[in-house]
């Protein structure tokens, strides 16, 4: 029994022209059983900074709470919110901390920084950063979407593009995943607006 | 902090509401040798007095003025041994936030967790507060910043200010001479000024010290030629 796969996830993210979009499934399993149908797998951290966390449910959650708690002490001290950089690095820092016994979460974070610039990355559960300038994935059904978002994704897309190209990679990559699937659950960001969506799929 | 049988504070309230501890410290400070800063609109200078004990000192080797992080550096007045205890907490306290953040540490920041440090010794068992007030002088987005940190642990950001033993003096000289526009090279020809006004004896680039850092975001202490130069042109 793998522990990465026991709960199954999908999550992606992609930059667009001045913004991003981050997407994923919503099943929450327990290996071959389909618990829930709606678990929030990305979260807000401010209004330009989403993370989206795949791996073991549990971790998730715990790790998503951290770091809310974390970036919300930062807030009061330097009265400022972080930028999508600073958390990544932070995010890193946390989860090596947590070396030898660590967190079993890939996380993906997408945000706009300075000038509007969107920020994507991911790392692996120990903290390995790996920035990318048009797509990251995670999750049971990485492989697949790895395969669908080389084969969709354009540079510069405007947000209707984008929010069309990262629902069908993120679909057709979760329909070949058995863990992951039960619809999706989108995010589309610009410098002024929050675009939340419900993507409808196989329900199975 | 401290040994076992000094668990409790040496640092208590008088009846009249006065730490009288951090009173004789800032005592300590007020009889230091005369530093100062100004804020300029498109930087900070930090001065200081460098009297040595004696003529066969090698004013080469020592070094008032301090950096912490690249774009932030400080000077004192008081005692130097605790001025040097200071900045190792301070530089480490830099770097953690950088090795946390990758993102250097604003200048609040690292004043305020200085400030805490100070606070502390103020609140432990078997220590006694530090004898130094710090002046800190940094630019970061936020732009130029200037602030001075007492041995209570309260810190103020000022626009121009002086410690030490000519305090008084230097202050209302300041006063009268600081401008809310000034450009950083009128700062440093007003900082030599206002050291000039209670020093005893020939001011020289070898009886002061100079740091400024500009919109570069580069602190720098001036060598004794820079400072040379300086003093030539407020002849």
């Amino acid at each position: 029994m793998q522990i990465f796969e026991y709960n199954g996830s999908a999550v992606v993210a992609m930059v667009g022209k001045n913004c991003f979009a981050i997407a994923s499934d919503r099943r929450l399993g327990v290996q071959l059983q389909t618990i829930a149908t709606d678990f929030q797998r990305i979260s807000k951290i401010h209004d330009h900074l989403f993370i989206g966390l795949s791996g073991l449910a549990t971790d998730v959650q715990t790790l998503y709470q951290r770091l809310v708690f974390r970036h919300k002490l930062y807030q009061l001290r330097e009265e400022r919110d972080m930028k999508p950089e600073t958390f990544a690095s932070l995010v890193s820092a946390i989860l090596y901390e947590k070396r030898f016994g660590p967190y079993l979460c890939q996380p993906v974070i997408a945000g706009l920084g300075d000038d509007n610039k969107p920020f994507i990355c991911t790392m692996d559960s120990i903290g390995a950063k790996e920035l990318a300038k048009d797509f990251v994935v995670s999750g049971t059904a990485s492989e697949s979407l790895y395969g669908a978002c080389e084969a969709m994704f354009k540079p510069d897309m405007e947000a209707e593009e984008l929010f069309e190209t990262i629902s069908q990679a993120l679909l057709s990559s979760v329909d070949r995943d058995c863990l992951s699937g039960w619809g999706g659950h989108v995010y589309v960001v610009t410098p002024d607006e929050i675009k939340e969506k419900i993507l409808k799929g196989r329900m199975d | 902090m401290g040994d076992s049988q000094y668990s409790f504070s040496l640092t208590t309230f008088s009846p009249s509401g006065k730490l009288v501890q951090i009173e004789h410290a800032l005592t300590a400070v007020g009889s230091g040798q005369t530093s100062l800063g100004l804020k300029a609109s498109n930087g900070v200078v930090i001065a200081t007095e460098k009297k040595l004990l004696s003529i066969l000192v090698d004013e080469a080797s020592v070094q008032k003025i301090q950096h912490l992080t690249p774009n932030i550096g400080t000077v004192y007045s008081g005692m130097g041994p605790d001025f040097r205890v200071l900045v190792r907490k301070s530089r480490k306290q830099a770097e953690q936030y950088l090795r946390l953040y990758k993102e250097p540490i604003p200048v609040t920041q690292l004043v305020r967790e200085t400030a805490t440090v100070m606070q502390e010794f103020t609140q432990s068992g078997g220590v006694r507060p530090f004898g130094v007030s710090l002046l800190v002088a940094g630019y970061d987005d936020k732009g130029p910043q200037l602030y001075q940190v007492d041995p209570s642990g309260s810190y103020f950001s000022w626009k121009a200010s002086a410690m030490g033993k000519n305090v008084s003096n230097a202050k209302t000289f300041l006063e009268k001479r600081y401008t809310e526009d000034m450009e950083l090279d009128d700062a440093i020809h007003t900082a030599i000024l206002t050291l000039k006004e209670g020093f005893e004896g020939e001011i020289s680039s070898k009886n002061i010290e100079i740091g400024k850092i500009g919109a570069d975001k580069v602190f720098r202490v001036l060598t004794p030629a820079e400072i040379d130069d300086y003093l030539a042109e407020v002849e």
